[in-house]
């Protein structure tokens, strides 16, 4: 089976560069499975799961948001700040949807709707990812 | 003994600064190695977006982007001007900064007005009555900048970009050679100018999601924050690297003025034993 190159990078640091047999991202529009040959795309993703399929195993490395490009056999995924699954903090996670979640309730004292929006997304995803992670282990 | 007591507290006071300089050396030194990891760190994300860039630029895109095409009259440009928050790191900010100036004097003397954004309190110091426009301040990163807080900088930016206030975005900084090298560079961020050429002269055209503005918007965003960033971080290794450099001379320098004074207390102390000898000899035998 042909296999197609990933690099997922954040801006300070290389999180994975191999061989995969296929990836899975979360973009914008819904998740999103590459194979090796997929056409050329440009998408951007929202904050959730990338998953990387190998021979030896799955890789998944938690994105908030960024860029997926894809090339017929290369695959690059710009992370804004990706950190691996397993560091997750979810004590921080879930003082961030708290807060998040305290600013919408008081939304008409100034703050703006959408970063906190995007922020409780942001926070729901991370909190998903981590029952994820202890399901597995479990 | 009375003889040379200043050159004994001067020789003291240079001891003193020795010391400081030598302990600012070292915490240089280890500062460099951590910002110089940083730095290597940060260049895949760089280098890949780099990448990218230069494949759209051989896509056949059926919308053309503003940050990508060239705007007809410039008429004014805008400069991000990375320096540090900190001195004692040798000519690191004024030879950036000089280089700079003779730059802008070039596009003053085309018509072209520049307007600046400065990142580090040693630029917006020296700036301040420099006559250019600032249109926004960053101070106070420390050594470890995080992606977030360029954000809004960069962003006043290219919304003067989008507005047509300005036609031209560079960002200056200095380049990180090697530990005794750094030099002052200054990279055009927009429109952008067209990466390396690729085997891909094919049509071919991406598939953008959810649609080709939004998408490439997100992308060249990204990438000129991309540059910025890695400016800052190179920037910070600079300063560490020629504040190390810096440091160690003015040890050095200190040590030699020391060896100097040293021998001029000496001097000094054995011309008045030996006069009082001479004293003595001449007492005693005028008795």
């Amino acid at each position: 089976m042909s296999t197609i190159h990933v690099d997922v990078v954040s801006a300070t640091e290389s999180l994975y560069s191999g061989e995969a047999n296929c990836v899975f991202a979360p973009a914008s529009t819904g998740e999103l499975g590459i194979y090796p040959k997929h056409v050329a795309l440009l998408s951007t993703l929202k904050p959730g799961e990338v998953r990387v399929e190998t021979d030896k195993g799955v890789e998944s490395i938690y994105v908030s948001g960024g860029i997926v490009e894809v090339q017929p056999d290369v695959v690059t995924i710009f992370s804004d700040t990706a950190i691996r699954a397993h560091d997750l903090d979810e004590s921080k996670a879930l003082e961030a949807k708290q807060r998040a979640e305290e600013a919408m309730a008081n939304s008409d004292t100034g703050h703006d709707v959408g970063t906190t929006q995007a922020a409780l997304a942001e926070a729901m995803a991370q909190l998903q990812m981590i029952s994820k992670m202890r399901g597995k282990k479990l | 003994m009375a003889v040379g007591k200043e050159i004994r507290t001067q020789i003291a006071s240079i001891k003193n600064t020795q010391k400081i300089t030598s302990a600012m050396e070292m915490v240089a030194a280890s500062k460099m190695k951590k910002a110089q990891n940083r730095m290597l760190a940060s260049r895949p994300y760089s280098e890949k977006i780099s990448k990218v860039i230069g494949h759209l630029a051989y896509a056949h895109s059926e919308f053309e982007h503003p940050y990508m095409k060239e705007a007809g009259d410039v008429k004014r440009i805008g400069v991000i001007i990375v320096s540090s928050d900190r001195g004692l790191c040798g000519g690191l900010n004024t030879n950036l900064f000089r280089s700079l100036l003779k730059q802008v004097a070039d596009y003053q003397a085309k018509g072209i007005e520049v307007e600046i954004c400065t990142i580090g309190k040693k630029a917006t110091s020296f700036f301040k009555n420099s006559g250019l426009t600032i249109k926004s301040v960053l101070t106070d990163l420390g050594d470890a900048p995080h992606f977030d807080d360029l954000l809004g900088t960069v962003k006043v930016m290219l919304d003067a970009y989008d507005e047509g206030e300005i036609q031209q975005l560079s960002v200056a900084y200095n380049r990180f050679e090697n530990t005794m090298t750094q030099v002052p560079t200054v990279t055009q961020l927009v429109p952008m100018v067209a990466g390396e050429v690729d085997d891909m002269d094919h049509y071919w055209d991406y598939i953008y999601e959810p649609d080709a503005q939004e998408a490439l918007n997100a992308l060249l965003v990204r990438y000129i924050e991309a540059l910025v960033y890695q400016g800052l971080v190179e920037n910070i290794a600079c300063e560490q690297s020629s504040r190390m450099i810096s440091m160690k001379s003015a040890t050095d320098n200190a040590g030699d003025m020391v060896q100097e004074l040293e021998l001029v207390y000496n001097k000094a102390r054995q011309a008045a034993i030996t006069q009082e000898i001479s004293e003595i000899v001449s007492g005693a035998s005028a008795v």
